[in-house]
């Protein structure tokens, strides 16, 4: 009885629903944030993991992980304790470091490529009690999301105040600006592809050469050589 | 004009309105948590063994997709196993695959990807696993309720490019595959071609010398010879 007649509501009712919507989505996504993408793995004590994005610049990459510990008295993985966190550094194309930081047991890392390539996403735990592992496997759940992925539709609605249409070609607007920016990506790469195999073909013919011209000077060099030894020694 | 006469229900409106957003909000993030897709790109070294676990439950559909990005001859063994270790996919060196399948059974599901084969490339491998389908845009919308025309172009176009950036993504995987062949082959190129030609100066140089200590060798013998 609400939505497609909102020129038929009192203000102060679309106003209140409005703020209880906007409040009800940021507590729901705190409760989300917490509930990470049921993906994991395990990882050693001293163990680092590296995961590799490859992507445009200018694009948003959103990391979200949570660590648990493996309880012997229990026999189940319970959420890790206070002292154990995780060490994340982010690598962009040119070794250089965008992000290094220590995060606790559960955390969301968020960073911006601003040149295209490969970014290293490494991850590693400091356990600051080494009892706590005594052997065994933390399991970290991750989710990484790139790009269109990283855009919260809820929130972009409420706080522009779009309509379903609206929100949709929102949405598909986002999408097409990754395309466009993997597309320039994809340019840029082919240009390097193009260069490398030029300096091959230019390193082929140039190597050639040389060594045709070594191999003739050589053998020239060899005749005269033999000739005016056999001269000396008079066999000739 | 209307406002008027839906006055003394406004009330009533804002309050089932309140519980219908709730509940909308709700069941998107609960949507959210179910369908997922993790795609990763990850390093696997030489004799290791990667393997990633996720909890499934029974009757979604699950697609796996990997690729070999870099290493080697580019190839991988693969295994899929369900919640009480059956294999379900079994593949060795494997370069590029596509798994589709039902969850039969609720539970952990377990993949791997093992290099054990390899005594000293390093592998990088990337993978694509969709558990479910893609939540909607809207958590009120079911298949059932009609769209209007321009909602459902949305749709089809939201899917259309989906695919497209998917088919983007696989080309970029070719495409750096064939650019590290390419630069392996241009410093292979160039390696090679100057320890050719160091090589071509040794032998010929050395051809010279040992001709020449034959000869030195007969001079004596043939000079006694001759007197």
């Amino acid at each position: 009885c609400i939505v497609h007649t909102g020129r038929t509501l009192l203000r102060t009712t679309t106003t209140t629903i409005k703020m209880r919507s906007c409040v009800l989505s940021v507590l729901l996504l705190n409760v989300y944030y917490t509930c990470v993408s049921s993906l994991y793995f395990h990882i050693g004590e001293t163990e680092k993991k590296c995961f590799i994005e490859e992507i445009p610049d200018e694009t948003m990459i959103i990391g979200n992980y949570r660590t648990q510990l493996y309880d012997k008295q229990k026999e189940e993985y319970l959420p890790a304790t206070q002292g154990l966190g995780m060490f994340v550094e982010v690598k962009d194309p040119d070794e250089k470091v965008i992000l290094s930081r220590q995060y606790g047991s559960e955390g969301r890392f968020t960073f911006t490529s601003h040149t295209p390539g490969e970014h290293r996403i490494c991850l590693h735990s400091n356990s600051s009690k080494f009892a706590l592992f005594a052997g065994g496997m933390l399991r970290v759940h991750l989710d990484i999301q790139v790009g269109e992925h990283t855009n919260n539709y809820a929130e972009i609605a409420a706080k522009d105040k779009l309509t379903e249409l609206q929100l949709r070609v929102r949405q598909l607007v986002e999408q097409v600006d990754q395309i466009q920016k993997e597309q320039n990506y994809q340019r840029y790469r082919e240009e390097r592809f193009r260069q490398t195999s030029e300096s091959t073909n230019q390193r082929v013919l140039w190597w050639s050469i040389v060594q045709t011209l070594i191999l003739v000077a050589i053998g020239f060099w060899q005749m005269k050589h033999l000739k005016s030894f056999f001269e000396a020694k008079k066999l000739v | 004009m209307t406002s008027i006469a839906t006055l003394p229900s406004a009330k009533m409106c804002s309050y089932h309105g309140t519980i219908r957003l709730f509940v909308q909000v709700l069941w998107a993030h609960l949507l959210c948590g179910w369908a997922s897709g993790s795609e990763l790109t990850f390093e696997l070294p030489d004799n290791a063994k990667q393997c990633f676990y996720e909890d499934i439950t029974v009757g979604t559909k699950c697609t796996l997709e990997f690729q070999v990005v870099t290493g080697g001859h580019y190839d991988v063994d693969c295994r899929l196993e369900d919640v009480d270790g059956t294999v379900l996919y079994k593949e060795m060196k494997k370069q590029y695959d596509s798994f589709t399948f039902t969850a039969a059974k609720n539970g952990t599901y377990k993949f791997c990807f093992s290099n054990e084969f390899s005594t000293f490339t390093h592998k990088t491998v990337y993978f694509d696993f969709q558990v479910g389908e893609d939540p909607p845009l809207f958590p009120n919308e079911n298949r059932v309720t009609a769209l209007t025309q321009m909602e459902s172009a949305c749709v089809s176009i939201h899917e259309a490019l989906k695919s497209v950036i998917d088919y983007q993504t696989h080309f970029r995987l070719r495409e750096g595959q064939g650019r590290s062949r390419a630069e392996d082959l241009n410093t292979r190129v160039a390696f090679w071609s100057i320890g050719e030609a160091f090589i071509l100066l040794v032998v010929s140089i050395s051809q010279v010398v040992l001709l020449r200590s034959f000869f030195s060798d007969r001079k004596t013998t043939m000079t006694r010879v001759g007197s």
